[in-house]
């Protein structure tokens, strides 16, 4: 079990952002903390890391106290066992990937579990290069299988995959979904991408401006309440709305599909053209075939 | 006749300096890359004094400073044993202190140049401040380190006020190169001034194109 508070005044873009927030996570969840950037989502991770202090707050893991601002608590990166996947991946460019990773281990630990690591994220083809002479997907394996290493409590994760093309970016989700089973983690997800929440997250907070405004799993913050009879629910972003004959037609990009729907419940324009939707519809004549 | 004294002294000069140099600069410079303090644009001023300052004058003060007669230098001279001035450990101490730009100035400006993930991401896997110092920020900043090693050796072989100030010019002891050249100019030997001449010209040409070469990749590219 996992729980933390944080109060932190924060300069922003737009002026000062007060940054609040009570979490509790239990051990194997996956967290998805997803809101607009400059949300503060980054913030609540390096607080976690210890990488930024809170002004006020509390992190406690598995019984352990990381950080009590009462007490005066405050315990160093080094101390806390985290797992760090940096958004641009922080990879040592003197070291190759195996060195990257055994960097990472602790005196007391075994040499083999860097073989396993490069084993389960299959690394052994890329071991001996640098990350310079990696893709942006290999050096993204390379950085999950890097802050596994140290075996940590809590693996945090910065937007990992808003650098990547659409294919690589649904491999990788795969990947981290995979060792996070595998490994039993406990990990936390910042992500912009709601189609990466949905896919990821067991329970995901929504943050605005420093603040939870809601929180819950994805299904019943983006669908849940609004549609609660549709057998189909799909979230994306509206590419078209049209009018004909006072019907109105959205076209809806989902993942990297177009689909058009006929959206009979809307009477006026309060959709438009960039607003993240939610499109609900009842099967009554569903077709499903198999592709060679 | 030319002498080879003067010569194999510069370069025991500018290989103690350098290496003396550096072991004090990687400290310096990451404190420099870090602090937010105060008191830091100060530091960083005195470091770069040397670059505008005429040698003369710094090598007035060090004179006064190291001089037995003041209290500084009866200070060495009395718990130390250590005569700075008119001797070769005064040049080097002298040397020191007017390189020193050159030698921080690239190392501070690698360190500030590297992105502070790649020290978080160190802190993060359990390493200390040391190990990710010697581990991950230095070997990535192996370009400004040349440059630093180089300048700062080039730099010293090209002094003159500073030397001339504190040193003097005793033959074997503080006469380097660049004096030899200003004593036989004096003594109308200029056949010898030219020898010497030549011979700091084409070092420090060479010293040079060595850093452009490594840092500008172009040997790499040459020898793949």
């Amino acid at each position: 079990m996992i729980q933390f508070s944080f109060h932190k005044k924060l300069k922003a873009v737009g002026g000062e952002m007060r940054l609040q927030l009570d979490c509790e996570i239990k051990k194997g969840q996956l967290l998805a903390l997803y809101g607009e950037s400059g949300a503060g989502k980054t913030s609540v991770l390096r607080m976690l890391a210890g990488l930024m202090t809170p002004d006020k707050g509390q992190i406690e893991v598995n019984g352990k106290i990381w950080l009590d601002s009462r007490e005066n608590i405050n315990l160093k990166p080094q101390l806390r066992k985290t797992g760090f996947v940096f958004q641009d991946y922080a990879l040592f460019p003197n070291m190759t990937v195996r060195e990257n990773l055994e960097f990472g281990l602790d005196k007391s630990q075994e040499a083999s579990t860097v073989n396993d690591l490069i084993e389960i994220i299959e690394l052994g083809d890329l071991q001996h290069r640098k990350p310079a002479t990696l893709s942006g997907g290999q050096q993204q394996r390379t950085a999950l299988a890097r802050a596994l290493v140290r075996q940590p409590e809590l693996l945090l994760l910065d937007e990992p995959l808003s650098a990547l093309d659409h294919a690589m970016r649904v491999k990788l989700q795969d990947y981290i979904l995979q060792v996070h089973r595998q490994f039993n983690l406990t990990t936390i997800l910042v992500s912009h991408e709601i189609s990466e929440v949905f896919k990821m997250s067991d329970y995901m907070m929504e943050l605005v401006h420093g603040k939870v405004i809601r929180q819950g799993t994805p299904l019943e913050l983006f669908s849940g309440n609004n549609l609660p009879e549709d057998q189909f629910k799909m979230v994306g972003d509206v590419v078209k709305v049209e009018q004909i004959n006072g019907q109105y037609f959205v076209q809806v990009l989902v993942g990297n599909q177009i689909v058009d729907v006929p959206a009979n419940n809307l009477s006026d324009t309060d959709i438009k053209v960039g607003d993240r939707v939610v499109v609900g519809t009842e099967i009554l004549n569903g077709r499903v075939s198999k592709i060679d | 006749m030319i002498e080879w004294d003067p010569i194999i002294l510069t370069f025991e000069l500018a290989l103690v300096t350098t290496v003396l140099l550096l072991l004090i600069s990687i400290p310096l410079a990451y404190w420099l890359s870090r602090s937010e303090k105060k008191m830091k644009p100060v530091i960083e001023t005195l470091v770069s004094m040397p670059l505008v300052l005429p040698p003369t004058v710094l090598g007035f003060y060090l004179l006064i400073a190291f001089s037995p007669n003041n209290a500084f230098g009866k200070m060495l001279l009395d718990t130390f044993d250590l005569r700075l001035i008119f001797s070769f450990e005064g040049l080097v101490v002298a040397s020191v202190i007017y390189s020193l730009p050159f030698m921080v100035h690239p190392i501070q400006a690698g360190l500030s140049n590297l992105p502070s993930s790649l020290t978080e991401a160190a802190y993060v896997l359990g390493k200390s401040k040391r190990t990710t110092l010697f581990k991950v920020l230095l070997p990535n900043i192996k370009p400004n380190l040349l440059t630093g090693i180089v300048l700062t050796f080039a730099h010293t072989i090209g002094e003159f006020g500073v030397v001339l100030m504190i040193g003097g010019n005793i033959p074997g002891k503080t006469k380097v190169a660049s004096i030899a050249v200003y004593d036989e100019v004096e003594a109308l030997n200029y056949g010898v001034a030219n020898a010497y001449s030549l011979f700091l010209f084409a070092v420090s040409f060479l010293i040079l194109l060595t850093v452009y070469l490594v840092n500008g990749g172009y040997l790499k590219r040459y020898w793949r």
